[in-house]
């Protein structure tokens, strides 16, 4: 399945690193990778790839949620589907 | 994908409370129907815990997987007036406890459907029934009641309308809580997902998914963008808004359907507030231009967001259905709440507002000691309402027993709180003790 990883956040060394690793222990393939700087925030999104049809999708939203934490961001995942249901026909 | 959007839809979830209000699942009971009403309880327990066993699980994991918070998810089952009809009990306690521990058992937030459909008359069951209701309601949990007492089709049956006064009463006089959980139709749609309202109609599938999305915060922050344009613009603004939140809950619906190997049936396009800031339909009225909800204007502002919500809402989904459009319970809802204390806001204008929009006199708490024949007398303005305009409307009036009018009654969560509202002290009495149908009206004759 394909998801989009959004974090958002005070910009700081370290972050595009800690998420990456993180995917990485985790074998969640990055896709694509954009990153700006948006309203003073630092913006960066993620298409990845999930093999794992059976991964629990609770948990791994908890370890992004402490990840986040750590890093002083605010992370997501969510299923791609979403956003393409809401803005395109 | 563009930044743009998945920032856009970011925000509408995080900062602009967009989310599913419920997913409720319906569920006949027609073929639980036993003169036994012992053999009759077993089964019906079985099949809601067989039909719904995965509902919870299943709404927890598209909540993780798509992010998007599901408030609700609920039951709505066969008007209990016709499953228990066949069994010779006195009264139906028993069917509402089976309910009351089947929701408990699943983990659900509410199961409704201890309903009777009256509009023309009572059957054997629908008497009972309502005799039923005030324990039902005071003793259970989890239940939700609601009574049809009118449509276009068939007239007002103004026995009812009398009797349910009394019914509202009685239950406030044994909980304060009690009528939160009763609604009273005219024109009642048998797959609403919303609750209390919620039956599931007996023209329906055996088994169904319906949906009811909600995102009054989102609808708000995109008008703040036009601030000072037309009317038209905001009405295109509010059909655009509508379009985005329908869609998603047409994936979370369809999505939910498939996991639960059940048929998708509806989504219902509706604006329902909580009571946290941000998530009000008032704040929506206040944004198109009034200074506080109630005051004149009030009524037009919500004809346009209630036919913009729908004309957007309804192109995104494959079938809608259910109340859709703007809901006006008071307490669950800041923005109101704030104009009701502030005496903007009154009885009379909120009638009014029904008129246009999906719902009818909701959550609206009058004093302890208002008669039951004025409060049969609202329900039957409501209900004139709804049989003239061919639409639903609907009555959860509160009496908050030892409360007056300036008092403030306190529901909790998502009920909220509510200011004690004034009713017309002038009695109604002589016209609700005549009893009787009000006949259908002339342009229900279509055929």
């Amino acid at each position: 399945m394909r998801a989009i990883l959004t974090t958002i956040g005070k910009d700081q060394v370290g972050i595009i690193a800690g998420v990456s690793n993180f995917l990485a222990e985790n074998k969640i393939n990055i896709l694509d990778v954009s990153q700006t700087i948006m309203d003073g925030y630092f913006t960066m999104m993620m298409m990845v790839e999930i093999r794992n049809e059976n991964l629990d999708f609770v948990a791994l939203t908890q370890q992004l949620d402490e990840l986040g934490k750590k890093l002083g961001v605010e992370i997501k995942i969510r299923r791609a589907e979403i956003y393409h249901a809401m803005h395109q026909l | 994908m563009e930044t743009e959007k998945i920032i856009e839809t970011i925000h509408m979830i995080s900062d602009e409370k967009l989310d599913v209000r419920t997913i409720t699942m319906g569920i006949s009971l027609l073929d639980c129907i036993d003169s036994n009403s012992e053999r009759a309880c077993e089964r019906i327990y079985h099949k809601i815990m067989t039909k719904a066993k995965n509902l919870v699980k299943v709404g927890q994991q598209l909540e993780a997987e798509y992010g998007i918070p599901i408030i609700n998810k609920r039951i709505s089952v066969t008007p209990i007036s016709i499953v228990a009809a066949a069994c010779k009990d006195h009264d139906y306690f028993k069917y509402a406890q089976t309910l009351d521990r089947a929701a408990k058992d699943l983990g659900v937030n509410f199961i409704g459907g201890f309903s009777a459909l009256v509009q023309k008359g009572y059957q054997s069951g629908d008497l009972r029934l309502i005799h039923s209701l005030p324990q039902v309601l005071s003793e259970t949990d989890l239940v939700c009641a609601s009574v049809n007492v009118g449509s276009t089709r068939s007239g007002i049956n103004m026995d009812a309308v009398a009797q349910m006064g009394k019914v509202i009463k009685e239950a406030a006089e044994r909980s304060f809580m009690s009528n939160t959980k009763m609604v009273v139709f005219c024109n009642a749609v048998e797959d609403n997902p919303f609750m209390a309202g919620a039956f599931h109609g007996v023209g329906e599938k055996d088994v169904v998914i319906n949906v009811g999305v909600s995102g009054p915060g989102v609808v708000k922050h995109a008008l703040e963008k036009v601030k000072g344009e037309p009317l038209d613009v905001v009405a295109e603004t509010i059909k655009k808004t509508a379009f985005k939140v329908t869609r998603m809950g047409q994936l979370i619906g369809s999505l939910a359907a498939k996991r639960l190997n059940v048929p998708f049936g509806i989504v219902d396009l509706s604006l329902a507030p909580t009571p946290a800031v941000g998530d009000s339909v008032a704040e929506i009225l206040e944004e198109i231009g009034l200074e506080t909800v109630g005051t004149h204007g009030t009524t037009a502002a919500l004809a346009l967001l209630n036919d913009a919500v729908k004309k957007g809402g309804i192109m995104a989904c494959n079938h809608v259905g259910g109340l859709s459009g703007a809901f006006i319970p008071v307490s669950e809802d800041a923005g109101m709440i704030a104009a009701a204390k502030s005496g903007t806001l009154n009885v009379e204008k909120l009638e009014a507002m029904t008129a246009v929009c999906s719902v009818g006199l909701d959550m609206i708490a009058i004093p302890g000691d208002t008669p039951a024949e004025t409060i049969s007398a609202m329900i039957a303005d409501e209900a004139a309402i709804g049989m003239i305009n061919n639409k639903t409307t609907a009555v959860r009036v509160l009496p908050i027993k030892g409360k007056k009018v300036g008092d403030v009654a306190e529901f909790g969560g998502l009920l909220g709180h509510a200011p004690i509202m004034a009713v017309n002290s002038a009695s109604s009495a002589a016209m609700i003790s005549r009893g009787g149908l009000i006949p259908a009206p002339i342009h229900s004759f279509k055929n």
